[in-house]
């Protein structure tokens, strides 16, 4: 375990270096003039011009500049825009937000879409069977600012950032994996349904209760446990469209403004905050695996 | 709706395993491949028929557009502005007082384009690296599947503003060619490790089987491995995924013009009409709900035809 365990940690540094590096050679390199239109109509004075390359380390060759950004990074620094705010400040006011969304919107995809996909595996072409899967194609089908404008239609815009005002966001946000999440455990129980473990668990008389919600989902939960995981970081990603129809001031219109003012330090900073998010979730979700079936042996 | 947990008793359990001896025995009788197998499966479901009749339509619709309207897409006229559904301009007319019916004939083509080109990169890349991977497996596997985690780790609506951004500083006015090309690009390069899994994962199936090492033990290199043995019997499970991801490309493709990011005009698509309706969406919801009907019921016929192809390849499922 241990060693599995340190195995996936290295295999997470390649990967990780792998998308901050594109991001950064993205962010920093290609754009021909990363002070174009930053001081009015006028082109930037020189000394500005000149403090701001070597603060952002820009007359460095481009491997050099990536490892002092990740080392300043490594100690917590996430360096200052052009304007002197401080990254990791503006980070820690649109984070929070961000975060109970995407929560919200996993609580909401793992238990409609898993009651859903247990009623309907049980009882595949019935009735309920039939409408979920409908009703998981049309969200599977409908863009999700289609979803967000109806709902911000019936709503409104949330008052807050509590849990409570982000139930609607949420239900948006999370509407497309709630499908998903749906037909998983549909397919899951289903396959799973006319195992000897359940006939046998019926045979020995065990209230249907029991079979169902511990000898049948437990089973049958594992996929749906690693897409609900990888979910999580693509969520947060996804939100910026739900944040922008809701109105909602989180991680995504920060990254959205920031790109377009060129705002490069904050861009990377938050972008190499979710891929963090998104690799540590599939480590968790790889080790989760041993728990919810004892089969599984890291070797 | 029924108590759930009556399903889970013996007799529920009967009628599937009868119709499972039903269904193999008429197999008995007139032996078939698993191709048309499937096919014989696939022409009596009706969703099969409806998604395939929508997306012919659909490609129709792309060709020939002048065969549904004649009024021209970019004609505007001012005092129409924003109109509603009437009998002259069926879907009511957009903020420049032009025929939404119109433009949404018309901008099926660029859509759609964006959506094949999109699948046809993302399935290219992941397919050849997918099969490299499955096939040497050891060290080259190992570099090649952290690769495809490189882009797999990058969100996807980020990484394409950044890309997006990254090329087309705000403000500016590429060409038309230039930005579809970019908007098809950045979406291929964030998917392929989709497609590269499920190939790499056919891959080390196909790989164990005895014709392989059959084709192997007579001589046969690798190339000739790969292309003639184990390609014909990986590509169902891709292809079947790149139905699905198609009409996913073209939500994809909707939700980037819609960010501003994607294309813009005078290149008309469902995308760009969205985002072009977006701010007018309490005033004059049907600039904004036509165009996006015609994503949703577009995105749904792919989905439908993938899910349905993929369910008739699949024995088990039925």
């Amino acid at each position: 375990m241990g060693r599995y365990v340190l195995r996936r940690l290295l295999q997470l540094i390649p990967v990780f270096l792998g998308t901050t590096f594109i991001i950064y050679t993205l962010v920093w390199a290609i754009p021909v003039d990363p002070f174009a239109g930053k001081c009015g109509q006028r082109p930037c004075p020189p000394a500005y011009v000149a403090a701001m390359r070597a603060k952002f380390n820009l007359d460095d060759n481009l491997f050099v500049q990536y490892v002092k950004y990740l080392g300043r990074l490594f100690t917590g620094d996430f360096g200052q825009t052009f304007a002197g705010a401080d990254v990791s400040t503006l980070i820690a006011n649109a984070y929070p937000v961000t975060i109970r969304l995407a929560l919200v919107a996993l609580v909401v995809e793992a238990v409609v879409g898993m009651t859903a996909g247990v009623l309907t595996g049980l009882r595949k072409n019935g009735f309920a069977d039939n409408l979920v899967l409908v009703a998981t194609l049309m969200l599977i089908s409908l863009p999700v600012f289609v979803t967000g404008y109806i709902l911000r239609g019936l709503f409104g815009t949330p008052r807050g950032t509590s849990f409570f005002d982000l139930i609607v966001p949420g239900v948006v946000l999370g509407s497309l994996s709630m499908a998903y999440v749906a037909r998983l455990t549909r397919t899951s129980i289903a396959e799973n349904r006319r195992a000897d473990f359940v006939r046998t668990a019926i045979a020995k008389g065990l209230p249907t209760g029991r079979v169902v919600g511990v000898h049948l989902l437990r089973n049958s939960v594992i996929p749906v446990v690693t897409f609900l995981g990888t979910d999580l970081g693509a969520l947060m990603g996804g939100a910026i469209v739900t944040e922008g129809v809701f109105n909602i001031r989180g991680i995504g219109g920060l990254v959205f403004t920031n790109i377009q003012q060129q705002q490069g330090v904050v861009v990377t900073g938050v972008v190499t905050l979710l891929v963090l998010v998104y690799l540590l979730m599939s480590l968790i979700v790889d080790l989760l695996y041993a728990v919810l079936d004892p089969r599984i042996r890291y070797e | 709706m029924s108590d759930p947990s009556v399903a889970a008793s013996e007799p529920t359990l009967d009628p599937g395993a009868e119709i499972k001896q039903d269904d193999s025995g008429r197999r008995q009788d007139k032996p078939r491949s698993l191709g048309s197998d499937a096919w014989h499966e696939l022409r009596r479901k009706p969703t099969f028929m409806v998604s395939l009749l929508i997306i012919l339509l659909v490609v129709v619709m792309a060709v020939f557009p002048g065969l549904f309207t004649h009024v021209d897409p970019s004609a505007a006229d001012l005092s129409h502005v924003r109109q509603g559904p009437s009998p002259q301009a069926w879907f009511g007319y957009d903020v420049q007082g032009s025929d939404v019916y119109s433009r949404v004939i018309y901008g099926t083509r660029a859509s759609l384009l964006v959506g094949v080109l999109s699948t046809i990169g993302a399935v290219a890349i992941g397919g050849i690296v997918g099969i490299l991977a499955g096939y040497y497996g050891r060290l080259t596997d190992s570099v090649l599947s952290r690769f495809a985690d490189i882009f797999a780790g990058m969100p996807f609506v980020l990484g394409a503003i950044v890309i997006l951004m990254t090329f087309n500083a705000p403000g500016s006015n590429p060409g038309e060619v230039r930005i579809i090309t970019q908007v098809v690009l950045s979406i291929a390069v964030l998917s392929w490790p989709v497609a590269m899994r499920i190939m790499r994962a056919a891959t080390l199936v196909a790989k164990q089987q005895d014709y392989v090492k059959a084709a192997r033990g007579l001589g046969a290199g690798p190339l000739r491995i790969i292309v003639r043995h184990l390609l014909p019997n990986t590509v169902a499970p891709v292809l079947v995924y790149s139905t699905i991801s198609l009409g996913a490309n073209i939500g994809a493709e909707a939700t980037l013009s819609y960010l501003g990011i994607g294309l813009r005009p005078p290149v008309v698509s469902w995308g760009v009409m969205i985002s072009d309706a977006k701010d007018y969406f309490t005033v004059a919801p049907h600039m904004l709900l036509f165009p996006a009907a015609f994503v949703s019921v577009t995105v749904l016929a792919f989905v439908m035809l993938g899910d349905a192809v993929r369910d008739a390849f699949d024995p088990k499922s039925r």
